[in-house]
């Protein structure tokens, strides 16, 4: 059994022990020393038209000079001009599919004779190496460390995929068209939590090299390996300069405080009805959060009978069966099944877990088909209130 | 062989047979499929017939004749348990589209002897004529569905099928949005989940096979799909495909086309 406890706890202020320079030329020897440590190492690729997480061989998968130009409902894929390999914001999904996987069989039973016997599935050993996560995410890993490690009831498959977990995280410098983590205190640099972390310098050119941070002593021991130069003031005032810079060009905020206070004050608001008029109840928003971790379990039996299975899978609060209960569905309608989650995201998940459910990440924006914008009906429910203060 | 299992009859109406070939499609299990239940009346797989009443009943297409009409009433009267597979079974299939047109002017147009034709002015699902136990949508059939809802009739459970959007599948599968990456006009939100959210997968925008989900709200939809250039005719064809028939796309396609 892993230990529960994971060895980069992002509430931890981290000490920025030492910078190093690592040149663009040289990123793939970070790939394949972290490989070479036995991680399976994940991080972004272009795929489905989208920029993608999946298993990297090398780091020629990355995905060098290309760029996402991101709206409510609306992603393009875009070449960049320079050789950038963060030149972009997050995907179509996080690393949440990697942390809390999207389905897991829990154990299976079998008869045997008069009796039966469980096979308890334990989870899969995992050394995973998360490769370019973004200040966002690291607050979103936070916020499942403590839904799924930190509470009352530990979940072993997360505690085993968390507990080796290498996090290399990478500042952003240019924030996409969704993007509102200044407004919720996540980003746009990488502050705790990681391993190591990179920003990205000059792209452009023959100079393009990353400035190297270490996080822990796990994240030092690796780079010592790359046998880096130590960074110089200037390149670590010019990261300083890019995050300063990203952080001014926010695509959207949110005054997260009123929300906290607005959301459960406005329960009755006509306004949920206009927002049940756009709302798709796909469950997009939630299945791409990386905060949302709620499951649902699913048991099932084969034709012969002698075999039971229980599998747990990825749910969402905008399905029926969520709040379906004895004989009924509690939230039939989309305005309070919408209401209910943006009243947890931005408002009871302090109650619950102390913080606010939502990172500022954007993607329940971007990736709502029909772009119900988060920051939006905050703003609206917010105009309304003043107008019409209860 | 002492025979305790349960009885099971297949039926077919208006179809294309494709759904009941997904229970001969499920070869591996098929043997075990026949050892836990009596298979006594499949006439695609056997002509071998045992006479009725039977435990279950899976009925396949919908009703287009009055003949059918009668027939699906008498089947139901032998069957236990009755569970529709399909699109043309749940909501009509296809061949509903001619309940948005003129059909007597099908009957003189296409037919060199419109007198030989005897067919209702519409395609209904079983569920219009008949009580339905459980409804498997799909065109055809998810074939893990089918298995999921024989074993759950066989131990007399609920059987695990879920009604909430392609979409939860495209997320769980890991493929990308083609709506918000392509601007493709994707049926998935709309659209009941069972396939797997195949087409996405291979790139494509949902078509709709599994028909309406539990809560599904074509017109906010429509509304993004038009941000995106979709056109009218567009909707109306997105809408009248294999379950053209059910009520959600139905109305949808009826709102935006002539």
């Amino acid at each position: 059994m892993a230990d529960a406890s994971p060895p980069t706890s992002p509430d931890a202020a981290t000490e920025i022990a030492a910078a190093f320079v690592l040149p663009a030329a040289r990123l793939a020897d970070l790939v394949t020393a972290l490989r070479m440590e036995g991680y399976a190492v994940h991080g972004p690729m272009v795929r489905d038209a989208a920029i993608v997480l999946g298993p990297l061989a090398d780091a020629v998968a990355l995905p060098h000079g290309w760029t996402t130009r991101q709206s409510p409902g609306g992603y393009r894929l875009e070449r960049r001009t320079d050789a950038a390999v963060f030149g972009f914001t997050h995907g179509a999904d996080s690393w949440k599919k990697l942390l809390h996987p999207p389905r897991v069989r829990l154990w299976s039973a079998e008869r045997q004779g008069a009796d039966f016997v469980v096979h308890e599935d334990a989870p899969a050993p995992a050394k995973l190496a998360l490769f370019g996560v973004r200040g966002c995410d690291l607050r979103a890993i936070a916020a499942q460390d403590k839904v799924l490690l930190h509470g009352p009831y530990p979940d072993a498959e997360y505690a085993a995929r968390r507990a080796e977990a290498f996090i290399v995280a990478a500042d952003c410098a240019e924030p996409s068209g969704t993007c509102f983590c200044v407004s919720m205190g996540t980003g746009p640099s990488a502050r705790a939590g990681f391993d190591l972390a990179l920003a990205e310098l000059d792209p452009h050119g023959d100079a393009h090299r990353f400035l190297v941070r270490i996080g822990s002593p796990r994240g030092g021991a690796v780079a010592a390996q790359l046998d880096l130069a130590p960074a110089a003031g200037a390149d670590i005032a010019a990261a300083a300069a890019l995050a300063d810079i990203a952080a001014a060009n926010m695509g959207r905020a949110m005054d997260k405080d009123a929300a906290r206070a607005l959301l459960p004050a406005q329960r009755e608001s006509a306004h949920w009805q206009d927002v049940a008029q756009r709302c798709l109840t796909c469950a997009n928003c939630t299945m791409v959060c990386p905060t949302c971790f709620c499951t649902t379990v699913e048991d099932t039996s084969d034709l012969s009978g002698d075999i039971a299975e229980r599998w747990r899978q990825w749910d969402s609060c905008f399905t029926f069966e969520f709040s379906h209960v004895v004989g009924a569905t509690v939230r039939e309608s989309a305005s309070a099944r919408y209401r209910h989650w943006i009243t947890h995201k931005l408002s009871a998940w302090y109650e619950q877990f102390g913080e606010s459910g939502c990172v500022g990440c954007g993607r329940c924006i971007t990736w709502c088909p029909v772009g119900i914008d988060i920051t939006a009906e905050v703003a609206a429910l917010q105009d309304l209130s003043q107008r019409d203060p209860r | 062989m002492s025979d305790n299992r349960k009885t099971l009859a297949v039926w077919k109406f208006a179809s294309c047979d494709g759904c009941q070939l997904s229970l001969l499609d499920c070869e591996d299990e098929f043997l075990t499929l026949a050892d836990t239940i009596r298979i006594a009346n499949f006439t695609e797989a056997s002509s071998a017939v045992i006479a009725g009443p039977y435990d279950l009943s899976l009925v396949e297409g919908s009703i287009t004749t009055t003949h059918d009409a009668e027939r699906i009433r008498e089947i139901r009267a032998q069957s236990r348990s009755l569970i529709t597979i399909g699109a043309c079974a749940t909501a009509g299939g296809i061949q509903a589209l001619r309940n948005f047109a003129d059909v007597e002017e099908f009957r003189r147009v296409v037919y060199a002897r419109p007198d030989y034709i005897e067919t209702l002015a519409t395609s209904t699902p079983i569920a219009q004529h008949v009580k339905v136990d459980f409804e498997l949508r799909g065109c055809p059939i998810d074939k893990r569905q089918l298995l999921e809802v024989l074993s759950a009739f066989v131990h007399r459970r609920r059987p695990v099928v879920r009604a909430d959007s392609v979409c939860t599948e495209c997320k769980r599968r890991g493929t990308a949005c083609v709506m918000v990456a392509q601007a493709q006009p994707c049926m998935g939100p709309v659209t009941h989940s069972g396939c797997g959210a195949i087409c996405p997968a291979y790139g494509r925008a949902c078509y709709g096979c599994f028909g309406p989900m539990e809560s599904p709200n074509a017109e906010a939809l429509i509304a993004g799909w038009q941000r995106h250039g979709t056109g009218e005719p567009d909707v109306v064809r997105a809408f009248r495909t294999f379950n053209a028939g059910a009520a959600a796309f139905r109305n949808a396609s009826e709102k935006h086309g002539a």
